[in-house]
């Protein structure tokens, strides 16, 4: 299991601004070790963002998406207090959860 | 302090809570969200130019429009993270796309609008040498519109 996202969501008037700092390698498969390898591809495939347990934003991204994914986004609706979950499913199936309240 | 083992703990049960509620992203997928993109779309990240790209997901030819805007640095020092930004002012949305020209695979990202989110994405994505950046808007009339911007990289993010 990968270690936890930082979320982040401040309200500003009648949406809110999430940014995620993700915690992943982002291999593209393209790079070699120093053996002259090929490092296998491990990356995050799948991305989706919940307000309150709904799915407001699905995402698909490839491998050229940077170490350590960083993502904003904006959800209209949200107030303080309200809950922004956002997961995420990697290409060996991996998967991770997190949650954070708006303020 | 969380030690590691709590961490896992709670996430595990996150994970089942989400589960039982049906809320784990495949399965609210395959309810809601209309389109193709229910499953990940291998040959869209495969493909290596536009015309390839949009035959992956089913789009017309893209046109350059005012209205979809790009942002991003005019020269990244470090091509390992260039924060790029995609948005649009216009309704009926359907996705935003971001795209880097000559990168080994053209598309960066997918992301998929609702009405419950703006039309306006932020991230870091890679780049191996100085190229064009794309946000490209699918809308659900049909229409695809794009905006590009030159990222002058000093440093490539690829392998090296």
């Amino acid at each position: 299991m990968a270690d936890p996202m930082r979320i982040r969501a401040q309200a500003a008037g009648d949406k809110a601004t999430v940014r995620v700092l993700m915690a992943h390698e982002m291999e593209t498969g393209l790079r070699k070790d120093a053996a002259g390898k090929a490092i296998p591809a491990w990356y995050i495939q799948e991305v989706s963002a919940q307000l309150n347990g709904k799915t407001v934003m699905t995402a698909q991204w490839g491998p050229s998406v940077a170490k350590n994914p960083f993502l904003q986004f904006s959800v209209r609706g949200a107030k303080a207090g309200d809950k922004i979950g956002v997961s995420w499913v990697d290409n060996k199936g991996d998967k991770r959860s997190d949650e954070a309240t708006v303020t | 302090m969380h030690t590691r083992r709590d961490m896992l703990n709670r996430s595990a049960q996150l994970a089942g809570m989400l589960a039982a509620l049906g809320l784990l992203p495949e399965l609210a997928r395959s309810q809601g969200s209309p389109g193709p993109a229910t499953a990940y779309n291998t040959a869209a990240f495969d493909a290596k130019t536009m015309a390839e790209l949009m035959k992956a997901l089913g789009g017309a030819t893209p046109v350059e429009s005012k209205d979809v805007t790009i942002t991003g640095p005019d020269i990244a020092e470090n091509g390992a993270v260039v924060p790029v930004g995609a948005a649009t002012s216009l309704p009926g949305v359907k996705r935003l796309l971001l795209l880097v020209e000559k990168n080994p695979a053209m598309l960066s990202a997918i992301f998929e609008v609702s009405d419950a989110v703006d039309a306006n994405f932020s991230t870091r994505v890679k780049m191996g040498q100085s190229s064009n950046v794309f946000a490209v808007a699918m809308m659900a009339d049909g229409r695809v519109l794009y905006a590009a911007k030159e990222v002058k990289v000093t440093l490539g993010g690829c392998g090296g």
